[in-house]
């Protein structure tokens, strides 16, 4: 089973399927938009799915790593770059709409808002953490930066999941509305949990290297 | 010899310069149907305000619910001039979290509220307290129609044609006593058709409050209806308050108790919220939301997905007839 499992992820129709499928909210959105399907209120509908959307692809990134040791699936690596820059299609797009739609592209509109209103600040954060991860995605930059380097700095990735949540969880605080910020809490937290763990127990096994940052 | 001139008066039109009445009065019709868009474009809506000015209704009744027949309203500023919203639109996209939070919750799950037999209660400082049932208070006073704009707290608006009278004919059919400062607002909360009561996100029921000089107020209705028709569950039926110069949740849906007071109650955005949501939360493009600005709003079905949001106008727009209710109030303050 597992066998046939990495062999059909190493197949060469899977990266192309898969990559139609993470396209398929975006020309999802367009078409809605087009033929007017998004209710009384699209700019917010597309605002809001843009975000989702960012949510649900950080989720499938972060998934990747644990699913690909725990289920035995190495085949699973290959899509963690394409994942990655998904999450932050998404984000931009998600970014794209509220200063088009909410801001009409005021720039300082935009500068007044980021400071004014708390979530807009960890969202907008959030984005500009992602943007190095996204620049340096290619293989020279990896081999530029140096395995070591480049992994420390897509570290960040755990952070702006954390960053994701606050800036849903505010969004929501208003309506006191926390039921599907606590699913996406919970995923992510047991993603992020499950690497805690590991590296927590990778330095109980190798005590010499305690100084160095293992998470 | 006799010479006909212009200058005498006998001179009668030939028949052939007569409009035929079929025709004349068929003008109406052929405005209802440009209005309706078969002319489309730039005319329609030049040909829509005609039609409004010319014909009772202010808008196409969307033939869902029961007709209710009014009268435009002769209340100033209480028809806008402004393009109706799209009855789909005012009925599919709307805030009333007893029966979800989300915008389309309410259009989706309101069908379980049962909205007859209905009373509303009068209690509190008034020479006539007791219980009034729907049928009394449809018969009051006449109804109007009144086309108002509509300004969420959230940044969107729109315009809808209520119908209704203004709320002070039944406060003064109740008498209220000279100490009556308020006017507290109940509406309903009923755990067993609305599926929201019992979430933490307000406290139940849900009360708005006026002081008695803003519930006295002409412009301050009491609505049975809106599109010549009854209300839509979702949008508060069967009676309801709009009070078209504050955010729309000072607007109490399904109201089955009103009560006069001499302090001021406790609202319920207010009790949640209190430094976001004031008492009186006056439509006001000066102060901000906390958590954002009010200074711009979305027309909902109007402004395209790439206009810039439009301007959100002092007390709504309704500056002129309002304004003097806060006289010397700082509004900052007192937002």
């Amino acid at each position: 089973m597992r066998v046939v499992l990495n062999q059909r992820l190493s197949s060469k129709f899977a990266k192309p399927l898969a990559f139609a499928l993470a396209l398929l909210p975006f020309v999802w959105l367009v078409t809605a938009a087009a033929l007017d399907w998004l209710g009384a209120n699209p700019a917010e509908a597309l605002e809001r799915s843009t975000g989702d959307w960012t949510l649900r692809m950080l989720c499938v990134v972060l998934a990747i790593t644990p699913l690909r040791t725990m289920a035995g699936l190495p085949a699973l690596a290959r899509f963690r770059r394409m994942a990655g820059l998904f999450v932050y299609f998404y984000a931009v797009l998600h970014l794209l709409a509220y200063s088009w739609f909410d801001m009409g592209f005021d720039l300082a509109d935009i500068a007044k808002d980021i400071v004014k209103r708390p979530f807009i600040l960890v969202g907008f954060t959030a984005i500009v953490l992602l943007t190095p991860l996204a620049l340096t995605s290619f293989n020279r930059a990896i081999r530029a930066l140096g395995g070591r380097q480049w992994q420390l700095l897509h570290r960040l990735v755990y952070m702006v999941a954390v960053l994701a949540i606050v800036h849903f969880f505010w969004m929501r605080a208003g309506k006191h509305n926390f039921a599907e910020v606590a699913v996406y809490a919970a995923i992510l937290g047991s993603l992020l949990g499950w690497r805690v763990a590991k590296a927590i127990k990778k330095k109980a096994s190798q005590p010499s290297s305690m100084l160095r940052s293992q998470l | 010899m006799l010479i006909k001139t212009q200058g005498n008066g006998f001179n009668h039109p030939v028949t052939s310069e007569i409009t035929d009445r079929a025709h004349y009065e068929g003008r109406r019709d052929i405005l209802k149907l440009m209005a309706t868009g078969v002319a489309g474009g730039a005319m329609a809506a030049w040909a829509s305000r005609q039609a409004l000015a010319q014909t009772p209704g202010l808008v196409q009744r969307p033939g869902k619910l029961a007709t209710l027949n009014a009268k435009p309203s002769m209340v100033a500023g209480a028809t806008t001039v402004e393009k109706p919203t799209a009855y789909k639109d005012a009925s599919s996209y709307n805030n009333f979290y007893e029966f979800g939070t989300d915008k389309a919750d309410p259009a989706a799950n309101a069908h379980t509220l049962k909205t007859s037999p209905w009373t509303v209660e009068i209690e509190g400082l008034v020479k006539k307290p007791g219980k009034l049932g729907l049928e009394e208070l449809l018969k009051l006073s006449a109804m109007e129609e009144r086309l108002y704009r509509l300004r969420c707290v959230e940044g969107w608006s729109m315009v809808i044609p209520w119908v209704g009278y203004s709320l002070a004919d039944l406060i003064r059919h109740v008498e209220p006593l000279g100490n009556a400062k308020y006017v507290e607002f109940v509406t309903l909360a009923d755990p067993k058709t609305m599926p929201f009561v019992g979430s933490r996100v307000l406290d139940w029921p849900y009360v708005e409050a006026l002081r008695l000089d803003e519930a006295l107020h002409p412009l301050t209705l009491l609505a049975f209806g809106m599109y010549g028709e009854v209300l839509p569950n979702q949008s508060g039926a069967p009676v309801r308050l709009v009070v078209p110069w504050k955010y729309g949740f000072k607007s109490g849906k399904s109201i089955v108790k009103i009560r006069f007071t001499d302090k001021q109650p406790a609202t319920a955005w207010n009790k949640a919220a209190a430094n976001e949501y004031g008492f009186y939360s006056n439509v006001n493009p000066n102060v901000d939301h906390p958590r954002w600005s009010q200074a711009t709003e979305r027309r909902i079905g109007e402004d395209g997905l790439f206009a810039k949001k439009r301007k959100t106008l002092m007390f709504n727009g309704y500056e002129a007839q309002v304004g003097q209710l806060y006289a010397g109030m700082d509004l900052k303050k007192l937002f």
